[in-house]
């Protein structure tokens, strides 16, 4: 038996279009076509054949893009929305942690709202005074619960619609992204809560972008995109398919970003400020390849970066030096070296070539980063200066923060004991 | 139809809700002023004052009905004016109270129905409100109080469908036809006066002519209002076949206006 079963379920959502929306009454009735005027235009398919069962006590994790169609999956199975075809059938009675305080009335007290939403969720008002105290103490609203809700700070709202959702004690939670609005202190406290319902084998459909917890605490998880489940399957397995379709996404963003950097203007006839230089020396194109020399936007730290230059001269010179920079979105340097930093002697330079620098491994932390590439004169006098025309985002799964990772490992003397990770 | 049924079997399943809907509405009404729940009797008193004086005094209309005092045309006047409020300031909340309370209705699983329900009981209790200060006054005039004021509740019964009946079509509708607000305003001041309140039945230019005593039977709105000048000014038996049928009639009215809201039941968690 599932505890949540649907069958083949589409949600097609109604667009009205501008005509209708400067429709009146009265015009309606005028042109005698009310009932046309009911009957929307355009229609956006919201859930496309959704077929899903969730079995009984499982945590079951849904993630995708935003307008994926995730909250409309769940809005279909709290009952909220309709599905316009297909079949839903849900065994127990479900709690939504949708829109936490979305009934309360802002005049009244704390008090009386716990009663009004309580049982608009669908407890009797004999079990809210039995867990009111509960309630009241789990949002820490003790001093504040007589006071008109309107009184509340939006931190306040939050947990009091929380806690009162959390104590319908319901067989089935429904979860979505409510977390993200919660304080430091109060996020753990409600993390700690729903994993008390999964030990007490409820059923919890957890809607959510924060991957990390979604790793962590479902048991399946569901990958929507553009209204249909895309893969479903082992917490890891789908969170990393997702994460390398974003970052196939992003590399196609960063593709169209490069494609956007026109070298072909000649230097007169252009003052951007992101080029300079008489262009005795020029840089022709600019690509930026993995070591294994893939052409990529979006890198692993261990991809390692080659940037690769084309240059033409365009008569023989003694005297350059070629360099390289690379910026955060802050605009800190975070490296930069050049050809005479490393003592290399320049010696000729004529017609066309091609110059590389290998790095061998992007230890840079998860960022967007940007590229000044140069010829110059040893002086500093600019052949042709790129100042960050080129950028990169570094994606690693370390989580660790400042400008790079600087190669470490820790090692504890016995007394100190640590958990390894579980790497699954 | 069974559906039908079952949806508004509904309603009786949240009836504890209803109750404390309504008693939020009242509580809410008045938070944050100084007489609080005496506005529920300040109001028509003031009005009442209003009436005698400009109806009474300025006016001063001199008809055997009302054996020609002026103070009693207030009273007559008071009698119908306050169910008409009742009427009149639910069909204006319903109007928006979807809209109002759409987060209920797009948030979490609510029957939408339970709204214009809570409207028009919330009205309802504000009218009860008023009565004692009717009654008051009608003594204080010398009108006697006869046993017909129990026959009081089936009017209030057969009101209370029509008005939840026009409130169901109201809310709906105008979740798409956002102007039925502006239209209903209208609406009620041309109905206000289609229906025997500052005038009576029994006047001269009413009785003469047919087509105008045709009009007016023909509004539901007269025959209700009448049961309250029955039992409470006149003190006499109700008309029983004319608010019988009104009874009819408002039934089906308000199967037909539920038909119209259950059909468009699902649309409002987009529109709102």
């Amino acid at each position: 038996m599932y505890a949540i079963e649907l069958e083949n379920v589409t949600r097609v959502y109604q667009k009205y279009s501008a005509r209708h929306r400067f429709q009146t009454f009265k015009s309606a009735l005028v042109k005698g076509d009310l009932f046309r005027a009911l009957r929307p235009d355009e229609l956006v398919t919201a859930l496309d054949g959704i077929n899903l069962k969730i079995d009984k006590g499982m945590t079951f994790g849904v993630i995708g893009e935003n307008g994926s169609g995730k909250s409309t999956l769940l809005k279909i199975v709290s009952g909220i929305a309709k599905p316009t075809s297909g079949r839903l059938s849900v065994d127990g009675k479900i709690s939504a942690l949708i829109e936490l305080g979305a009934g309360f009335h802002p005049e009244i007290s704390g008090r009386e709202n716990v009663f009004i939403n309580g049982i608009m969720l669908g407890l009797s008002k004999k079990e809210i005074t039995r867990k009111f105290d509960e309630i009241v103490q789990f949002a820490e609203l003790q001093d504040f619960i007589d006071a008109p809700v309107k009184t509340y700070s939006s931190g306040m709202y939050m947990r009091l619609g929380f806690s009162i959702a959390i104590n319908v004690n319901p067989e089935i939670l429904l979860i979505d992204e409510v977390l993200a609005v919660g304080d430091a202190a109060f996020v753990p406290k409600c993390l700690d809560r729903i994993d008390e319902f999964r030990r007490r084998k409820k059923t919890i459909l957890f809607v959510s972008h924060d991957l990390a917890t979604v790793g962590k605490i479902c048991d399946r998880v569901a990958w929507l995109k553009g209204g249909r489940i895309r893969m479903i399957g082992e917490p890891k397995r789908i969170v990393d398919a997702y994460l390398q379709d974003v970052a196939g996404k992003q590399e196609e963003d960063f593709q169209e970003r490069h494609r956007d950097v026109d070298l072909e203007t000649k230097w007169e006839d252009e003052r951007r400020e992101q080029r300079w230089g008489r262009r005795e020396i020029e840089i022709r194109k600019v690509t930026l390849r993995t070591l294994g020399g893939e052409e990529k936007h979006v890198f692993h730290p261990e991809d390692g970066l080659a940037i690769e230059m084309q240059v033409v001269a365009s008569e023989p010179i003694k005297d350059f030096v070629f360099g390289i920079g690379v910026f955060n979105s802050q605009g800190i340097s975070c490296y930069g070296t050049n050809t005479q930093l490393e003592d290399l002697e320049p010696v000729s330079i004529s017609g066309e070539g091609r110059v590389t620098c290998r790095i061998e491994r992007l230890d840079l932390i998860n960022g967007t980063y940007y590229l000044d590439i140069a010829v110059h004169k040893r002086d500093g006098y600019p052949y042709d200066y790129h100042r960050n025309l080129y950028t990169f985002l570094v994606s690693s799964t370390h989580r660790d923060v400042g400008i790079v990772r600087l190669p470490h490992s820790w090692s504890f003397s016995p007394t100190v004991k640590f958990k390894l990770p579980d790497k699954a | 139809m069974p559906a039908l049924l079952k949806n508004l079997g509904t309603l009786y399943r949240y009836r504890v809700l209803i109750q404390n809907l309504v008693s939020r509405e009242l509580k809410a009404r008045y938070r944050g002023t100084v007489l609080g729940f005496l506005w529920s009797f300040f109001n028509p008193l003031l009005l009442m004052v209003v009436y005698t004086i400009v109806f009474g005094l300025i006016i001063n209309p001199r008809d055997p009905t009302f054996n020609n005092s002026p103070w009693l045309y207030a009273l007559y006047l008071f009698s119908g004016v306050l169910p008409w409020v009742w009427f009149s300031s639910s069909s204006i909340e319903s109007a928006n109270v979807l809209m109002i309370h759409g987060n209920l209705i797009k948030k979490i699983l609510f029957p939408a129905e339970i709204l214009p329900v809570v409207t028009v009981t919330s009205n309802l209790v504000h009218f009860s409100f008023g009565l004692p200060i009717l009654l008051l006054f009608l003594i204080l005039f010398g009108k006697s109080v006869t046993v017909y004021i129990f026959l009081l509740p089936i009017v209030i019964l057969v009101q209370f469908i029509f008005s939840l009946a026009f409130g169901f079509l109201i809310s709906s509708l105008t979740v798409h036809f956002r102007d039925i607000k502006d239209i209903l305003a209208n609406l009620l001041t041309f109905w206000f006066f289609a229906t025997p309140i500052v005038y009576p039945v029994s006047f001269e230019s009413v009785k003469k002519s047919g087509v105008l005593r045709t009009l007016l039977n023909l509004n539901p709105m007269t025959h209700i209002i009448g049961g309250y000048h029955d039992c409470l000014f006149y003190g006499r038996m109700l008309r029983w076949p004319s608010l019988g049928i009104t009874l009819g009639v408002s039934i089906v009215f308000f199967g037909l206006a539920y038909a119209v809201f259950d059909r468009l039941r699902d649309s409002f968690p987009e529109e709102v």
